[in-house]
C-alpha cells in the first residue's frame, strides 16, 4: 500500500482511486437491491478493485474486480467505500 | 455432508420423475449470467429451427426452438433470460423464476437444465449454480468458453467439480463447437429418463446471501482445481487503442459515420432495386389480368404492401450485420462507454446511441436494435424517443414543401441558402423533441428506481459467420412475421378508403372515396393548423408510410406525386397559405406518421400499450406545435 494517503475521518471511495491503484471494497452505501445488484457483478466487501481506463472525459471509468471489467459512473462509484489501509 | 454416497441410490430410486410423459414433448431450458455464451449455445444446438416471441405479458424475449436428437422425439428448448440470481428483481429474473416453478403460462415446467457459466470467470459464474441445483432438476453445468480458458493458462477438474456439484459437468466452446456433442449426450440421457440425481457432495448455502454464495463458490472453485486464466492480454491491448483518451473518441465516430452511411446510403440501392422489382412484377400481374377492382386490389393493395414491408429488409439487416459485428466483437461495450456521459445529460445511456442515430436513417431497424440496451426503462425510453429522428422517409415531404415555399435565399454564401437552413432546423427540431421526451420520460413515467449504470465489458472475439447469418435471419424473420402482418394489413385498409366505394363500376375520384371523407370529416380538427382536406386526405394516406403522402397529394391535384415536381409544388403555393406550409412541416417532423414503426413498437414492447401512447403524445405534440408554427407564421412575426 504505497502512497495511499488516507484523510482521517472521511472514507475513501473507489470513484477516488487512480487509475491502476487497487483497493479493497469495505461496504457498498447504497440501497439494497442495488447494492446487491453489484455484488453479483463482483463489488463484494472485502474484494479487490483496480481502476483500469475510462472513457474521455473521465466518465464512465472500467474497473477491474473478480476476474472481470465492469464500467460504472462515478455517481455509483463514490458510493462503494473502501477500506482503511492498515498503517 | 458425510453421508452422501449411502443417499446417492435412495436419490435415484426416489426420482423417477416424471419423465416419461409420451404426452408432451421433452423440454429443456437453458439458464445462465449474461455474457455466458447462452444463446451462442442455443443457436448451436437448434440452428434455424427456433423461434422467438414474448413472454406473455412482458417485454422479455422468448426464444424455443428443437434440438434433434439421435435415438428420441426432439428435444424442446427454451432459452432463459440471462440472470446472475434468481431474486426476482427485475422482469428477467422474475421470468426465469416462473418458467423453472412452471407458473409460467404457455410454457410448460422443464425437464432438464442446462446451466452455463463462464469458465474463464467461475468464481463469478458459480454463484448460480446454488440456486439452480437447488431445484433438484437434472442440470448439466456446462463450463463454455473452454478455448480462452486453455490458451490463457486456466484449468479445471471437471470430473471433481462434477462430484462436488452432484451433476454432470461438461468443458465446451459454444462458438467453435467443441464439446457440445456432451450436451446432446445428457439430453438423451434425460429423455429417455436414465440420468440419475446425485446430491451435491457441497453444501448449497442459503440464496439471499451474496457473500456467503461467492464464497461458496470460490471453495467449489477451489475444490476443482479451478486456477483463474491470466488476464485477457489482446482485450488489454486492443482497449489501450479503443479507449485511447484520443484516437478511441476518433475510431468511434469513424464507426458510427460507417454505421450511418451504411444504412442511409448503402441500403439505397438495396432498397430501390427491392421497390422496382415489385413495381415491375407488379405491372406484370397487371398485364396478365383482366382490368377490374380486384386487379387493383390485388396489385395496388396488396402487392404494394407486401413491398412495402420488404423493402425495409436491406436496412434491417445492413443494420443487424453491423450491430452484430459490433457487439460479437465485444466493440458494443466500448462504444456504449464512450457515448455513455453525452448520453447521461439526456437521461439515457451509452447503449441508446446507436439505435438513436439508426433512427436518422429509419426508425423500424432502430427500435429493433434497442435490444441491446439490457436495462428495461432505458430500452423503453430511446424505443419512445427513436421516431423523433429526422428518418429518410420525411425527406421527400420536407423537400416538397422547402422547395415550394421557401425561398432559397443566401445565408452563409452560396453553399448554405435558406431552403438548408430550414432542412437544417427540422433535425434539430426532431432532435430537440427528442431530447426533451426523454427527459420528460425519465423524470415521470419512466423514472428508474435509481438503477445504476452498470457495464459489463466483455473480452474482445472475433465474430463468427455462424453467429451473424443466424441474427440476420432470425431478426427478418421477426420484423416480416411480427411487424409485416400488421403493415401489409394497414396498406390494404388504405386501399378500401381510397377506391371504395365503388362508382358506376368504377373506382371513385379520391375525393369521394371513403379517404375523402375522412379528409373532409377531419377538416375541421385540422382547419387551425393551416390544412385543408386535401391535406387531410394525405395525412390519412401517410399512415402507411410519411412519404405517401407525396404521391397523394399528386392524385389529388392531378400532377406528378413526386418531391421534385413542378406542378405539385404550383399547385400546393397557390393552395396551401405559407402558414400551413410550415405547420405541415412541423406536423412531420413530429407526428409518428408511421403504421411500421407503430407495428415494430408493438412487437419490441409486447402490447398496444406502449404504441398507443406514444402515437397519441407524438400526435399530441405535432398538432400543437403545428398549430402554434401555422399561428406565428400568420401574425407575420417573421415578414
Amino acid at each position: 500500500m504505497l502512497q495511499t494517503s488516507v484523510n482521517s475521518g472521511t472514507d475513501r471511495t473507489l470513484a477516488q482511486l487512480h487509475e491502476g491503484e487497487a483497493g479493497v471494497l469495505d461496504r457498498l452505501d447504497l440501497p439494497d437491491d442495488i447494492a446487491r445488484r453489484l455484488m453479483e457483478l463482483g463489488f463484494l466487501p472485502g474484494h479487490i478493485i483496480v481502476p483500469a481506463r475510462s472513457a474521455p472525459g473521465g466518465e464512465p471509468r472500467v474497473y477491474r474486480v473478480d476476474g472481470s471489467e465492469v464500467a460504472l459512473r462515478r455517481e455509483t462509484a463514490s458510493h462503494l467505500i473502501l477500506r482503511a489501509p492498515k498503517t | 455432508m458425510s453421508d452422501c454416497h449411502s443417499c446417492a441410490g435412495c436419490a435415484v430410486a426416489e426420482a423417477p420423475p416424471a419423465l416419461h410423459k409420451n404426452a408432451r414433448s421433452h423440454v429443456v431450458a437453458i439458464i445462465g449470467p449474461p455474457n455466458s455464451g447462452k444463446s451462442t449455445l442455443f443457436n448451436r444446438l437448434t440452428g434455424l429451427r427456433q423461434k422467438v416471441a414474448n413472454f406473455p405479458g412482458v417485454t422479455v424475449e422468448q426464444r424455443v426452438g428443437k434440438a434433434r436428437m439421435q435415438q428420441h422425439h426432439d428435444v424442446v428448448l427454451v432459452d432463459l433470460p440471462g440472470v446472475y440470481s434468481l431474486n426476482p428483481r427485475s422482469e428477467d429474473e422474475q421470468v426465469t423464476r416462473d418458467v423453472l416453478a412452471g407458473t409460467m403460462p404457455g410454457v410448460p415446467k422443464p425437464d432438464a437444465l442446462l446451466l452455463i457459466l463462464d469458465c474463464t470467470n467461475l468464481g463469478r459464474h458459480l454463484v448460480l449454480a446454488a440456486p439452480i441445483l437447488s431445484l433438484k432438476l437434472p442440470t448439466l453445468v456446462i463450463l463454455n468458453m473452454a478455448d480462452d480458458l486453455k490458451s490463457r493458462g486456466g484449468h479445471v477438474d471437471t470430473a471433481e467439480l462434477a462430484s462436488e456439484l452432484g451433476s454432470p459437468v461438461a468443458l465446451i466452446s459454444a462458438s467453435k463447437g467443441q464439446g457440445v456433442e456432451k450436451v446432446f449426450q445428457f439430453m438423451e440421457g434425460t429423455s429417455a429418463g436414465t440420468s440419475s440425481l446425485a446430491p451435491p457432495r457441497v453444501e448449497l448455502p442459503i440464496l439471499q446471501d451474496i457473500p456467503r454464495c461467492r464464497q461458496w463458490a470460490n471453495d467449489v472453485g477451489t475444490g476443482a482445481a479451478y486456477r483463474a486464466p491470466a488476464p485477457p492480454i489482446w482485450t488489454r491491448r486492443l482497449d489501450s487503442v479503443f479507449l485511447h483518451p484520443i484516437i478511441g473518441p476518433l475510431i468511434f465516430l469513424l464507426v458510427v459515420a460507417g454505421v450511418f452511411q451504411t444504412i442511409f446510403k448503402g441500403a439505397k440501392p438495396l432498397m430501390d432495386g427491392l421497390q422496382s422489382l415489385i413495381q415491375t412484377s407488379g405491372q406484370w400481374i397487371e398485364h396478365v389480368l383482366p382490368a377490374s377492382i380486384f386487379r387493383s386490389l390485388l396489385v395496388d393493395g396488396v402487392w404494394s404492401g407486401v413491398g412495402a414491408v420488404i423493402v425495409f429488409l436491406p436496412q434491417i439487416l445492413l443494420l443487424f450485420l453491423f450491430i452484430g459485428i459490433l457487439e460479437d466483437s465485444g466493440y458494443l461495450a466500448r462504444a456504449a462507454l464512450i457515448a455513455d456521459r453525452t448520453m447521461a445529460k439526456f437521461g439515457l445511456q451509452g447503449k441508446s446511441f446507436i439505435p438513436l442515430i439508426s433512427a436518422y436513417a429509419c426508425a423500424v431497424p432502430a427500435i429493433m436494435a434497442t435490444r441491446t440496451i439490457e436495462n428495461k426503462r432505458d430500452r423503453l425510453a430511446t424505443i419512445l424517443i427513436a421516431p423523433f429522428m429526422t428518418c429518410s422517409a420525411r425527406l421527400p415531404v420536407y423537400t416538397l414543401i422547402i422547395a415550394a415555399f421557401i425561398a432559397d435565399r443566401p445565408i452563409l454564401g452560396h453553399f448554405f441558402g435558406a431552403q438548408a437552413a430550414a432542412l437544417l432546423g427540422l433535425y434539430v427540431l426532431g432532435f430537440v423533441a427528442a431530447v426533451m421526451t426523454a427527459k420528460l420520460l425519465k423524470s415521470s413515467i419512466l423514472k428508474s428506481e435509481r438503477v445504476p449504470f452498470v457495464l459489463e465489458m466483455p473480452p474482445y472475439r472475433w465474430p463468427t459467420l455462424r453467429s451473424l447469418s443466424l441474427r440476420l435471419i432470425d431478426r427478418s424473420k421477426v420484423f416480416l412475421r411480427r411487424a409485416g402482418t400488421v403493415i401489409l394489413l394497414v396498406i390494404v385498409v388504405l386501399w378500401v378508403l381510397e377506391n371504395l366505394p365503388v362508382k358506376n363500376g368504377r373506382p371513385p375520384e379520391i375525393a369521394d372515396s371513403f379517404a375523402g371523407m375522412i379528409g373532409h370529416a377531419v377538416e375541421p380538427v385540422i382547419k387551425p393548423l393551416g390544412f385543408n382536406w386535401k391535406i387531410g386526405i394525405g395525412l390519412v394516406s401517410s399512415i402507411a408510410a410519411r412519404e405517401v403522402i407525396v404521391g397523394t397529394l399528386g392524385t389529388i391535384y392531378g400532377k406528378e406525386g413526386t418531391s421534385e415536381s413542378v406542378g405539385l409544388r404550383r399547385a400546393l403555393q397557390s393552395d396551401l397559405t405559407p402558414g400551413g406550409a410550415v405547420a405541415l412541416l412541423v406536423f412531420f417532423a413530429f407526428a409518428m406518421q408511421c403504421m411500421s414503426t407503430i407495428a415494430v413498437v408493438r412487437r419490441e414492447t409486447g402490447g398496444w400499450r406502449w404504441p398507443a401512447l406514444q402515437f397519441s403524445y407524438m400526435t399530441f405534440l405535432a398538432y400543437l406545435c403545428a398549430l402554434i408554427a401555422n399561428e406565428v407564421v400568420r401574425s407575420g412575426v417573421f415578414t
